[in-house]
């Protein structure tokens, strides 16, 4: 598995847990506003989350367009 | 406060603002936990005169239209000053749009000066429609060290010594053109002048007062109407503070509260109903007893409170919630979009009175609020001093169109002589919204006559402004519409998007349109993005020149579909 893919994984596993939605639900590709069912600041609690798991700092704006697991992981890879 | 009738611009009202509280502070800038800066009134003099006088060496002059597009922090407000010092016109556009709409605004407005964000102004010139801007200056803020800037100055660097000329400006000349839509379609760029600014100030904060002392944190974006006013213009011309937050997330919103001990503050529904998410997370998460024991708290606040807010009362029945908010809270504004009731009543029980308001950007700011005399969730508001509204041809429940006249209401559309016939008639600006006044002079709206949503992020979506994101999707034709202007709700809530298809003869709807639709969805910011879906029998009728019969398209829709036709996406 690639950094990346970890990353990815890692992100999924994350998003499942503190939403309480069953991991197998959650695809890379997923509009995780549609599939978790929140809003644009329960993203921004997702963010936090990742943070604190990755030991990196997101400022808000990089989640500005993003709206899939994909694309996140790839903001997130290029700090780790 | 200042006495605004005195003066005939906001430059003059902010310059001499500067010079009466000079040793108040006027400006915390906080991202995350960590402060940034602090400004006193004589130290945002000091740092805004400078900028003022590089604009007006580099020939900016009265009339001429600076834009600025930055998230909320003191540079904002700087900017501003220097504008209008210079007797300028600001042009405030929201940071979230992207790079293709901002670039397609700044040549509407045909502003020639730009004050912008370096990661918003990268985004801007990687942008294909970039080589065609008129800009002659652009002032980048916070660009790393040696970042190319395509031809920008540094908004650090772009300092001047001597004393700026002040360039005073008459109450009719225009202050502000703020867009309120048109990105994808025909932009409605809204005229104001310094006249409509400081009267809205003045009936404002003849409500709501500000002072020294008072810290107003700022998280709306400050080019929306509201934070313009009670995040800038009202706090500054009462000597109070502006606290800029450079973050939405949740936990450094509750923190500022605490750290900064937050007078008041201004939400969109979605903050609103996340502050409530949280508190009655903690609720529960309390022991039985302290959790029977709060609410027998809260049920005794409400009781002790039913005619009037009571602060001082409240704070010490529930300490623990007001400390949480920092102990000083007064009251929280909302407004622009659709709000629960049940969210406003929770918060007015807990002693944080919420009021709720109801304004549009073509009419400055404001033009109902809740007085709190008594708490309403139900309504939003009466007129604020100076605003006469009226209802156009109610029904039989005393329902009709809000038109509104007053000295807010904005000069005109710019460039657009037809939209503004269309939206001002006889001295009243018709809304396009529904509602009616009840027996104590409160407005209770019922939905909307126009074809648009507001989001719970207070985004007015217009649907011809998205479709060209549909442009080319294989099917005879398409067109968007808000759900609730097919079919009229009397209610505010459920606001969502449709896209209507026509289908070529014998062609079937398959999974691959389908998925087609939903990536073409996912390209749009989230909250532009459509909710559903539905088929059209037949073709839509057009104009001569082709364009959509829109409001004839709708009343065949409804003939023949109803609600539950929407396939939700």
């Amino acid at each position: 598995m690639t950094a990346s893919n970890q990353t990815l994984e890692q992100i999924l596993n994350l998003a499942a847990a503190h939403f309480k939605v069953p991991r197998e639900k959650l695809t890379a590709d997923d509009d995780f506003f549609k599939t978790l069912g929140i809003d644009s600041l329960q993203a921004l609690d997702l963010l936090t989350r990742l943070e604190h798991h990755f030991h990196i700092e997101l400022p808000d704006y990089e989640l500005q367009g993003v709206s899939d697991f994909r694309t996140l992981a790839e903001r997130i890879q290029v700090r780790l | 406060m200042l006495n605004l009738d005195q003066y005939t611009c906001l430059g003059e009202a902010l310059r001499d603002a500067l010079d009466r509280w000079p040793n108040e502070t006027c400006l915390i800038e906080a991202d995350r936990d960590r402060e940034k800066t602090r400004l006193t009134y004589s130290d945002f003099k000091e740092v805004a005169l400078p900028l003022a006088r590089a604009l007006e060496d580099a020939g900016f002059n009265s009339g001429d239209r600076a834009a600025i597009i930055m998230t909320n922090q003191s540079k904002w407000l700087i900017s501003a000053y220097a504008v209008f010092y210079r007797g300028g016109v600001l042009v405030p556009l929201d940071y979230k749009l992207t790079a293709a709409e901002h670039l397609q605004l700044l040549a509407h407005s045909k502003a020639k000066f730009l004050i912008v964000e370096y990661y918003l102004w990268r985004a801007i010139t990687q942008s294909p429609e970039f080589k065609n801007n008129k800009l002659t200056k652009v002032l980048v803020t916070e660009a790393p060290l040696g970042a190319d800037l395509a031809g920008a100055y540094r908004w650090e660097d772009f300092r001047r010594k001597g004393d700026p000329a002040f360039v005073s400006r008459g109450r009719a000349d225009v202050a502000c053109i703020v867009y309120s839509s048109g990105t994808g379609g025909r932009p409605k760029g809204c005229v104001l002048t310094h006249d409509n600014y400081l009267e809205q100030c003045k009936a404002l904060t003849a409500w709501y007062p500000f002072w020294p002392g008072v810290r107003y944190l700022s998280i709306l974006p400050t080019n929306h109407a509201i934070d313009f006013m009670v995040g800038f213009i009202g706090p500054f011309v009462c000597g109070a503070c502006v606290v800029h937050l450079r973050t939405l997330r949740p936990e450094f919103v509750r923190d500022a509260f605490v750290r900064y001990k937050i007078t008041y503050v201004a939400l969109v529904p979605m903050i609103l109903k996340n502050l409530e998410r949280g508190l009655r997370a903690k609720f529960d998460e309390l022991s039985a007893g302290k959790r029977f024991l709060l609410y027998r708290m809260i049920a005794l606040n409400k009781s002790l409170t039913r005619a009037h807010p009571k602060v001082g009362l409240s704070r010490k029945l529930l300490s623990g919630v007001h400390q949480g908010f920092g102990g000083e809270l007064l009251a929280m504004f909302t407004g622009g979009a659709f709000v629960e009731p049940s969210t406003l009543q929770f918060f007015y029980d807990l002693g944080i009175p919420v009021a709720n308001g109801y304004g549009l950007t073509e009419a400055g700011t404001s033009l109902t609020l809740n007085d709190l005399k008594p708490f309403r969730a139900d309504t939003v508001g009466k007129p604020l001093p100076g605003v006469e509204l009226r209802i156009l041809n109610p029904d039989s429940d005393g329902i009709g169109e809000v038109a509104v006249h007053g000295k807010t209401v904005m000069s005109h559309y710019l460039d657009d002589p037809e939209l503004t016939a269309q939206t001002i008639v006889d001295g009243w600006l018709v809304t396009g919204d529904l509602g009616r006044f009840d027996g104590n002079g409160h407005l209770q709206l019922f939905g909307r006559k126009k074809n648009m949503i507001v989001t719970e992020g207070g985004k007015n979506i217009y649907p011809e402004d998205i479709e060209n994101a549909f442009d080319g999707l294989p099917v005879k034709e398409c067109c968007i519409f808000a759900a609730n202007y097919l079919w009229p709700a009397k209610s505010l809530g459920r606001e969502m998007l449709v896209l209507l298809l026509r289908l070529e003869q014998n062609q079937e709807f398959t999974e691959a349109l389908k998925q087609e639709i939903i990536a073409r969805n996912r390209r749009l910011p989230d909250f532009k993005r459509i909710g559903g879906y539905l088929m059209c029998g037949k073709d839509f009728p057009r104009t001569a020149s082709m364009k959509i019969k829109r409001i004839e398209l709708a009343d065949d829709v409804r003939k023949v579909l109803g609600r539950a036709a929407v396939v939700e996406l």
